[in-house]
């Protein structure tokens, strides 16, 4: 439970609730199915019968996907198949965007997210996010990654404030780069330095799960590869959701993989389904799908 | 310059000669279209130099004064040497002296009764009168207040006893190449209308290079007499009149455009409140005149005491709301999304994604709009005249609830007067005017630069 009270953002009707949200969040589910078959332990989160829409427009339509602890899940599939959507609903950030509407469930310690009363400023600090476009504030390095543990109620000491910065600075492999330059902005940095520098700011406020919507396509090969080795790193304390373009990327570093793909429904609507759900190298050794195959055979047509 | 690419001819495109007339033409338009645009903005640079060389004109030059009594005689009838003491030097006792001897009993004790002389004692009253007066029910002002400076007392000398009177001004270039043409201008004036100069010889005109713009100018309140008038008062009101511009259309403004831009959902309600914001920019400033005067001077004149400097204030302020609003959420509209989901995104409320991201950003924006909002609001003359500045006036504005006037009001009433001199002290106004918002925005951007230098 954050230590805030919950001021709510956008979702003022549900706020004066019964379910005190939050309650249900705050971890403890952790491990709770070591022993217990794959399909039925209870994952980090999970979708069930997940439909979102943009205004009339069915973006993406029954997505049932479960996503474990303590992996990295890859999306993957062509473009406008609604990765960046199903991603964006998972941490309610979708809520941002005046049009989209969000059907199904997404269940997240139990709980539906998307329930009246849950307060989605509550599940965006529990599921951090890292964008496409490395986008860090015109602020200093250090306040770059102080902000969001200030806001979300560090009661610490300064000196536990400079502890954290550099906890996270060194978890996104960023440390030795600027440790001497905290007090510089952020947009002084090269592009892959500030993508580091928002994985860092998401890790900061100990989310549980990181989610990364194509975090390299910005990036040169060799940031490319800090930033998946850095990914690997922070599989043993975060579940890792990330959107990728790049197969050769998705078999590197992922435990389990989704494939989407936009069929054309009855009205002519380019709506995105989720096509296969495997674990990684299954998929991209076996996959049960043709379309999965062709995909990754660049078959695609 | 083509190379054969061996590629099959399309007949749409040009042909290769074709291409180089078409090129030459491009060019060619290219250039016109330079030419013409540094001609329209040769014309506006123009249009600028003129507006401020005639008000320059009008601001210094030579004038043609003639006085009532010279100020050396004055200086000598009190016994020192005009070579080496002026009147502006003399002391308080002595300009004392000399206003006691050009003016009657009667109007000593009238001045004295609104400002005393002394200190220690008085000047026209009996010790006895002064007391009776002082205890009367409504005792002058005179009674409580401190004495006259020795600068007050000069400009009563000056005003009384001097008594300048100025037969001709001349505007600034005619003053540099006029040559010995005053001599003679001077002398038609004398022949024409010798009944409004009886008492004087040519030799008695003293020709002098006058500033109408000085440090005298802006120091001294307004008089009857154009070369004694100053602008303090109406300085001293404008800056009020900004200072209430400001707390009031900032804070309104500034919020209102936060929630439209950031908070508001899009619905009819707020479609319908955007559309009249915009309209409400471009009302005539009268009509917020009459709003002014309705609302502030009459409605709710127990709490604006009517006429005042509140009631002006908050009547700019409304003029320059929309204008704030508008380009305030032009500025936090310019604010990139990815600041905003990069805020949401750690988990903070919207509005601690606002203040901390967005709103630091668009400042340097807000700023700028603002600014020259209030400084369309500085130059406003019709609004202030319905809402009741005083064209007359010589006490300061000390607080909210001061009469007041204002610089384009003193402007517009000198202006309106035919005299030559009032002419010369209006564009003396107007040339403070403009220092005034010269200032204003270079405060913007200084400002702006500190907090962009800040963000980066
Ligand atoms: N803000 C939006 N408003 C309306 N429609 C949107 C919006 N964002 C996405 N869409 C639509 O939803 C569909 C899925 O978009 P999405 O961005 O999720 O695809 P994607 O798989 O991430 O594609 P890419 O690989 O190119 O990033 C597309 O048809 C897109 O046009
Ligand atoms: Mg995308």
């Amino acid at each position: 439970m954050s230590d805030q009270p919950v001021t709510t953002g956008e979702d003022a009707a549900g706020a004066a609730g019964e379910i005190r949200p939050g309650m249900a969040f705050s971890g403890g589910f952790r491990g709770a199915g070591e022993g217990v078959p794959e399909e039925l332990r209870p994952g980090v989160i999970e979708t069930r019968g997940m439909n979102v829409y943009y205004g009339d427009f069915e973006a993406v339509s029954g997505i049932d996907l479960n996503f474990q602890y303590n992996e990295i899940s890859a999306l993957i599939g062509p473009s406008g198949c609604g990765k960046s959507t199903v991603l964006r609903s998972l941490n309610r950030m979708n809520d941002l965007i005046p049009s989209a509407r969000t059907e199904g469930e997404v269940i997240y310690h139990g709980e539906n997210i998307y329930a009246p009363g849950v307060d989605p400023v509550e599940i965006r600090r529990r599921l951090g996010m890292v964008f496409q476009k490395p986008n860090p504030f015109p602020k200093s390095i250090y306040d770059n990654i102080a902000w969001g543990v200030k806001i979300n109620g560090f009661k610490g000491s300064r000196a536990d404030m400079d502890d954290v910065v550099q906890r996270a600075l060194e978890q996104a492999a960023l440390w030795d780069e600027v440790k001497d330059k905290l007090k510089e902005s952020g947009l002084s940095l090269s592009g892959g330095q500030q993508q580091r520098l928002c994985i860092a700011r998401a890790v900061a406020t100990q989310p549980d799960v990181v989610l990364m919507d194509e975090p390299c396509s910005a990036l040169d090969p060799i940031a490319t590869l800090r930033i998946e080795e850095l990914m690997l790193e922070l599989k043993k304390d975060y579940s890792i959701i990330i959107v990728t373009h790049n197969m050769q990327q998705a078999a590197r570093v992922s435990d389990r993989t989704a494939f989407f793909n936009v069929e054309l429904d009855n009205r002519g609507m380019r709506t995105g389904h989720l096509v296969e759900f495997s674990p990684t190298d299954l998929l991209f050794t076996n996959p049960k799908q043709t379309q999965t195959e062709d995909y990754i055979t660049g078959r695609f047509g | 310059m083509s190379a054969d690419t061996g590629r099959p001819v399309d007949r749409n495109f040009p042909t290769e000669d074709e291409y180089q007339v078409l090129l030459g033409k491009r060019t060619r338009r290219g250039t016109t279209a330079k030419f013409g645009f540094l001609f329209l903005l040769s014309l506006a640079v123009l249009g600028l130099a003129v507006l401020l060389m005639t008000i320059i004109n009008d601001s210094f030059g030579l004038v043609a004064v003639v006085n009532q009594q010279e100020p050396e005689e004055i200086v000598a009838s009190l016994g020192y040497d005009p070579g080496e003491v002026t009147l502006e030097s003399l002391s308080k006792e002595d300009l004392v002296t000399v206003l006691a001897g050009g003016i009657s009993n009667g109007v000593g004790r009238r001045l004295e009764r609104e400002q005393r002389f002394f200190e220690d004692r008085l000047a026209f009253e009996t010790q006895d009168k002064w007391d009776e007066v002082c205890a009367s029910d409504e005792p002058p002002a005179g009674c409580s207040g401190g004495a006259r400076s020795q600068g007050d007392v000069l400009l009563l000398v000056k005003e009384r006893i001097v008594q300048p009177d100025i037969i001709a001004s001349y505007g600034f270039f005619n003053s540099i190449l006029g040559g010995n043409a005053f001599k003679d201008d001077i002398a038609g004036i004398f022949e024409n209308t010798p009944e409004r100069w009886p008492d004087y010889t040519f030799d008695e005109v003293r020709f002098q290079w006058r500033a109408w713009l000085n440090m005298t100018f802006v120091t001294t309140p307004s008089s009857s007499i154009p070369e004694l008038a100053g602008i303090r008062t109406a300085i001293l009101g404008s800056a009020w009149l900004v200072l209430f511009t400001v707390l009031f259309a900032v804070p309104v403004g500034v919020g209102a455009a936060i929630y439209l831009e950031e908070f508001a959902k899009k619905n009819r309600i707020n479609d319908f409140i955007q559309t009249n914001i915009n309209n409400l920019a471009g009302v005539p400033s009268i009509i917020y005149g009459m709003l002014g005067l309705a609302v502030f001077v009459r409605l709710l004149e127990p709490l604006t005491q009517g006429r005042t400097v509140i009631s002006a204030g908050l009547t700019l302020g409304l003029l320059t709301l929309p204008v704030v609003i508008i380009s305030s959420q032009e500025a936090i509209r310019a604010v990139p999304n990815s600041l905003r989901q990069g805020g949401m995104a750690l988990g903070a409320t919207k509005w601690q994604t606002v203040r901390s991201h967005v709103l630091p950003v668009a400042v340097p924006g807000i700023l700028t709009g603002t600014i020259l909002a209030v400084a369309r609001a500085i130059g406003e003359t019709a609004p202030l005249i319905l809402v009741g500045a005083a064209g007359f006036i010589t006490v300061d504005p000390t607080g909210p609830f001061s009469q007041f006037t204002a610089l384009p009001i003193q402007i517009f009433q000198w202006a309106s007067f035919p005299q030559k001199e009032w002419q010369n002290i209006a564009a003396a106004a107007s040339l403070a005017l403009l220092i005034m918002l010269l200032l204003l925005n270079a405060v913007a951007v200084i400002l702006r630069n500190r907090y962009s230098r800040r963000m980066t």
